[in-house]
């Protein structure tokens, strides 16, 4: 049966009832949103990553490519928002290379519900959908259960309500381009300084019927305090109790070293990939 | 559906431990308790210098995700003989549950003034110290949740920092840092305050190498470590922003200091 | 029948059969309230140059239920603070009662009005009641008996400074130029500090626009809270006193993006 990996599941439940507690994963805690405007789609995300209180990556990204014309922003835990998008956008390029037309955002939506309703919310995906495919310009959030929702302004993670609450005061129907990404990097540091999950940067993904651009890092409204004082030790500082060094030419008396010719990597590299046509 | 009918949650445990894993009480209710603690985030520190002490903290004030306030001290001036504490000699700091800091604060605080008016003197930082374990270690069994550090001059005006668990138990440092961050900062300032893991170069080979001579820190130096440790701690702590707040002890007086730290 | 003393006024044992004392019985654990049962949302309120806006919805839920709708959840104190209650609704009555009986002891004590100094100088202030509140609520929360609520008191200082603090069920206090509790925190307080993000802020700030921005806070509030309400309290707290209006309306609510909404997912008609 393909899919996960159940084996370890008892011997988790009894470790962790007798005290151990799970590893930690890296989570999102997160502000995503997405907005459509007159011609196409906005999404944003801030790019702070955390791991229970502290900051474990400060410039993220946390907008996902599923196909040219389709986008998600993600929250939850970072692993599953990472895997779940690249399974799905391989899948949506399976497809799109079977049927030879463009992916709808439908199919990704519908995919990616599918996928999570089936792992019951142990995958914790949190994400935006959004994108403009031959029947319109499309905008969903999909929960890690895999319930969906179509708004024409959506937001998610830790600091929904910071961002929603810009989108409550200022959104209002058929917006431009550049209102839209306005409202939208708006709504992300509405996030970014009142949610303590969310900070750092604003990244914007702009998608319309002809092309997608990404903004990445849009505002920087975070950047760092240059330190008043240099660190820098006079070398020798770090005391070194034992120093032993390996020449190239002496690494053959601790591995086995064998030389590739270059005819024979390109002989495993051969078979091309066959596409139907 | 053989592998499904193993978990345990839902056929009841088919493996034996003292504690199967909790599942909700009857019909999934809850029982809701009262919890008496909570945590409101922050970071404190102090550095003793030769004729100073430095205490720091920061003034976010947190609850879970959400920031209560910006400015919200965690410094006090303890036992003035006035409501704006001008004539006061010793600082405290508290972290942790803030009502629980804030109600240690104010015993401490009475317990100062009470001592100035039947002594017609100010309390020895060391005789203050000694009074703030004793204050903790008499809630043993309902602590206050306070990570407290206490900074004055001591008798000879020389630099005093004083730092204490929740329950009481304290010790004389030159340098500490409490709170959230405090394992962001304290390893800085092991480092660059007493020099630990720096030796001369040079001066020996491996364990013979010589530690770098410790040496009193100036003020500017120490406000300086001060101000990068804290940018450093709101780089990678949530918890920690918004605002710096600095106290500087020396035979003249308190200055106090306030500088601002990134907001996100 | 019982003619002696003792008897009169109380039910007839023969007719209504024993009283039943064992309720009163004093031995075994004392039993507190443990957890908030009819509950009101979000307090919000915002400071501005002479002074601090205060609001609440009119709404007291049972769980999801939403069961009162006519809860007045502001109070004026001394004609000169008012106080916002967020939480439990029975422990929100057991403190408005107690700060009657604070008020009519305080007003023994007061120095009659003056019509330079119209609010009773020389009593209870805004900080002064927060003051107090925060200590009632620590003590509660240190006999493991607490009172299930979040406060907001608003008013002015002992230097006739806008004051606006928050004091909760454990009785940790803070200030700050906008507050807000309950969801109000996650929804209000974002929009509140885009106006007042400091002190001087706050200071620039109308009386309009502040109560602009409150009514604004409150319709959010209403469009994202599943236990709030569209009528709603508003109270503003200046040097001339307090004037609070019980029984407002949210105006100028907007559902239009509703009608271009088919479904969740795959759905188009």
């Amino acid at each position: 049966m393909p899919g996960f990996d159940f084996s370890n599941y008892n011997r988790n439940a009894a470790l962790c009832a007798r005290g151990m507690s799970l590893p930690k994963a890296t989570s999102t805690g997160t502000t995503i949103v997405g907005c459509i405007f007159d011609g196409g789609v906005v999404i944003a995300a801030d790019t702070r990553a955390t791991s229970g209180p502290i900051v474990a990556d400060k410039n993220c990204e946390k907008l996902h490519y599923i196909s040219p014309n389709i986008w998600c922003a993600g929250a939850g835990t970072a692993a599953d928002t990472e895997f779940t998008t690249a399974l799905i956008s391989s899948q949506l390029e399976l497809h799109s290379l079977s049927t030879g037309r463009k992916p709808r955002v439908v199919t990704c939506m519908t995919l990616l519900k599918q996928h999570l309703f089936r792992y019951q919310g142990h995958i914790g995906a949190y994400l935006v959908v959004a994108g403009v495919d031959p029947t319109g310009t499309h905008l969903f959030t999909v929960h890690a259960h895999g319930s969906t929702d179509k708004l024409p302004y959506v937001t998610m993670g830790s600091g929904s309500l910071a961002a929603m609450s810009v989108f409550e005061t200022l959104w209002k129907p058929s917006m431009t381009r550049d209102e839209a990404v306005e409202l939208c990097s708006q709504a992300i540091q509405s996030g970014i300084f009142n949610d303590l999950g969310s900070g750092s940067n604003v990244d914007v993904a702009i998608i319309t019927a002809d092309k997608t651009t990404l903004k990445r890092n849009y505002v920087k409204p975070n950047e760092r305090v240059p330190k008043l004082r240099s660190y820098v030790f006079r070398r020798g500082t770090t005391a070194v109790l034992n120093e032993k060094i390996i020449r190239k030419e002496d690494l053959g008396n601790y591995v086995s070293v064998h030389e590739l010719s270059t005819a024979a990597a390109e002989e495993g590299g051969d078979d091309k990939m066959e596409v139907d046509t | 559906m053989a592998m499904f009918s193993q978990n345990p949650i839902m056929n009841g445990p088919s493996y034996s431990f003292n504690d199967a894993p909790r599942v909700n009480g009857p019909e999934g209710a809850r029982q809701h308790r009262f919890d008496p603690y909570t945590d409101n985030g922050g970071s404190t520190l102090a550095i003793a210098g030769a004729d100073f002490t430095i205490m720091a903290g920061d003034t976010r004030l947190t609850s879970g995700y959400s920031i209560n306030s910006r400015h919200h001290p965690k410094l006090f001036k303890i036992g003035g003989t006035t409501a704006d504490q001008k004539d006061a000699t010793i600082v405290l700091s508290v972290v942790g549950f803030m009502a629980d800091g804030e109600a240690l604060k104010e015993r401490l605080d009475t317990i100062c003034k009470m001592y100035r008016y039947r002594h017609g003197k100010p309390m020895s930082v060391k005789a203050c110290a000694q009074r703030l374990s004793t204050i903790l270690y008499q809630k043993r069994f309902f602590p206050y949740y306070a990570y407290a550090i206490l900074g004055g001059l001591d008798e000879e005006g020389k630099g005093a920092v004083y730092s204490y668990d929740p329950v009481g138990s304290y010790e004389r440092e030159q340098c500490r840092a409490g709170g959230a961050a405090a394992s962001l900062i304290m390893p800085f300032l092991d480092n660059q305050v007493n020099f630990k893991n720096q030796y001369e170069p040079g001066s020996g080979e491996g364990h013979a190498l010589q530690e770098v001579a410790r040496r009193p820190l100036t003020r500017n130096e120490v406000e300086t470590l001060v101000k990068d440790a804290f940018d450093g701690a709101v780089e990678r702590h949530i918890e920690v922003g918004d605002g710096l707040q600095m106290m500087v002890i020396t035979s003249t007086g308190i200055e106090e200091i306030l500088l601002p730290l990134k907001k996100d | 029948m019982d003619h002696r003393p003792q008897a009169w006024g109380r039910p007839r044992d023969d007719v209504y059969g024993a009283y039943d004392a064992s309720y009163l019985q004093n031995s075994g654990p004392k039993t507190v309230t443990q957890s908030p049962v009819v509950t009101g949302t979000s307090v919000i309120a915002i400071k501005f140059n002479e002074g601090v806006v205060i609001a609440a919805d009119n709404l007291a839920s049972y769980g999801s239920l939403a069961r009162f709708t006519d809860v007045k959840r502001l109070r004026v104190f001394l004609d000169s603070s008012v106080v916002g209650f967020g939480g439990d609704v029975s422990d929100m009555q057991f403190l408005d009662r107690h700060l009657n009986e604070l008020a009519i002891d305080e007003a023994y004590d007061a120095a009659e009005p003056t019509p330079e100094t119209p609010t009773s100088p020389g009593t209870l202030n805004a900080a002064n009641l927060h003051k107090y509140l925060q200590k009632l609520m620590y003590r509660r929360r240190n006999d493991f008996d607490p009172l299930w609520n979040q406060i907001l008191v608003a008013g002015l200082d002992a230097a006739s400074k806008p004051f606006l603090a928050s004091v909760d069920l454990r009785g940790t206090a803070f200030t700050s130029p906008s507050l807000a509790t309950g969801f109000g925190s996650a929804l209000a307080q974002p929009i509140m500090r885009k106006y007042a993000a400091t002190e001087e802020d706050a200071a620039r700030l109308t009386r309009e626009q502040a109560v602009d921005v409150v009514k604004e806070c409150m319709k959010v509030l209403f469009y994202r809270d599943a236990r709030s309400l569209d009528k709603y309290s508003i109270a503003v707290v200046t040097k001339a006193g307090v004037e609070l209006k019980e029984n407002e309306q949210l105006e100028r609510q907007s559902w239009a993006f509703a009608e271009r909404i088919k479904g969740y997912g795959t759905q188009t008609v």
